[in-house]
């Protein structure tokens, strides 16, 4: 990530202390991650210390310190689409992508995680990527579906 | 500054607005246990040790004498057999952390904690916070702090600033009720920052 882009976000918050979330949370949509140099940054321009913004990226979910994919998979492994057969559809992302949950693969083309419920049950199971739903999945229409991405 | 008058122990104690219980009982010589409390530092309320029963118009509670204001007429009791129970089992609970911390085992012995009481889960740092808050508010280095959270929740190393102030400092080294921070630091300087 360019330091200028950072600065941009710094700056739009008037580089206050107090805005140091707000930062981090834009840093972390315009780049999918938090890198170290992006963070060390922030902590000089705002005099904040390390070590409370590695507290913040570690303690909120919303944060990664590690690079993510371009497409983000969720599968719902809840109790609806468990039933469903949520683990055979897992199984197949893990095969198709070669990753686990929690994990990237090396060209950052898909990051996997499960997740507890999508809120759509009716659906399940569900797999949920960039945010688009899709519903009553099978092993099949799983390996379609992660073929259309780029 | 207005002069606060209640009773610890059945001891008349004046002390003045703003200090916490543990700092008006301290100043009496009234011994209250504490595992996270440092003079220097700002109350932290995180090892709960120091669980005082409080009793204010006929009401008793339960508080953490290091983080609650004093108040006109209540009246405090620093050892009574709820008091002692509960601080019995906050013992036994953090010796499944630290099962062998000098100052647990003093504890333990002096409560009757049974200290394999609860399941054995070594992790030896009780999050007392003791490292963190000295690094931050004393020496101002910001070279180590607490991550992540809940059960994960673990001290961890800045490496950069680690390797330029630590060498020197160790400050925080003798504060550690557990070694646990002496071992985290030997573990960190040798994967991190291998120079001194």
């Amino acid at each position: 990530m360019e330091m200028d882009k950072v600065d941009q976000i710094i700056e739009k918050y008037n580089g206050e202390a107090s805005n140091l979330l707000q930062i981090m949370l834009d840093i972390q949509s315009e780049n999918n991650w938090l890198p170290k140099e992006a963070l060390a940054r922030v902590s000089e321009k705002l005099s904040v210390p390390l070590t409370r913004i590695q507290h913040i990226a570690t303690f909120y979910k919303a944060f990664s310190l590690v690079p993510k994919g371009r497409h983000k998979v969720h599968i719902c492994v809840g109790t609806a689409c468990h039933v469903r057969g949520a683990t055979r559809i897992l199984d197949t992302v893990e095969d198709s992508t070669g990753i686990k949950p929690g994990e990237t693969d090396l060209d950052l083309k898909f990051s996997v995680e499960t997740v507890n419920c999508l809120g759509c049950c009716a659906l399940g199971p569900v797999m949920e990527v960039d945010g688009k739903i899709h519903g009553k999945m099978s092993p099949n229409k799983t390996t379609q579906a992660l073929e259309t991405y780029e | 500054m207005s002069e606060i008058q209640f009773e610890i122990d059945g001891q008349q104690v004046t002390a003045t607005d703003g200090m916490t219980l543990l700092d008006a009982a301290q100043a009496e010589g009234i011994y209250i246990p504490t595992l996270c409390h440092h003079e220097k530092l700002e109350p932290f309320g995180a090892c709960r040790i120091c669980i005082v029963e409080v009793e204010d118009r006929g009401w008793t509670k339960l508080v953490v004498s290091c983080v609650y204001p004093v108040q006109n007429g209540i009246i405090v009791r620093t050892r009574s057999e709820k008091v002692d129970r509960i601080r019995k089992t906050i013992i036994e609970l953090l010796m499944a952390h630290a099962p062998d911390a000098p100052q647990l085992l003093e504890m333990a012995k002096e409560y009757g904690a049974v200290p394999d009481r609860y399941e054995k889960d070594p992790s030896f740092c009780i999050h007392c916070g003791l490292c963190v808050r000295y690094c931050a508010e004393v020496t101002q280095k910001h070279a180590l702090g607490f991550v992540d959270r809940g059960i994960n929740k673990e001290i961890s190393f800045v490496p950069e600033v680690a390797a330029k102030e630590c060498p020197d400092c160790k400050e925080c080294f003798p504060l550690c009720p557990t070694s646990y921070l002496q071992a985290a630091y030997v573990y960190a300087q040798s994967l991190s920052f291998p120079t001194a």
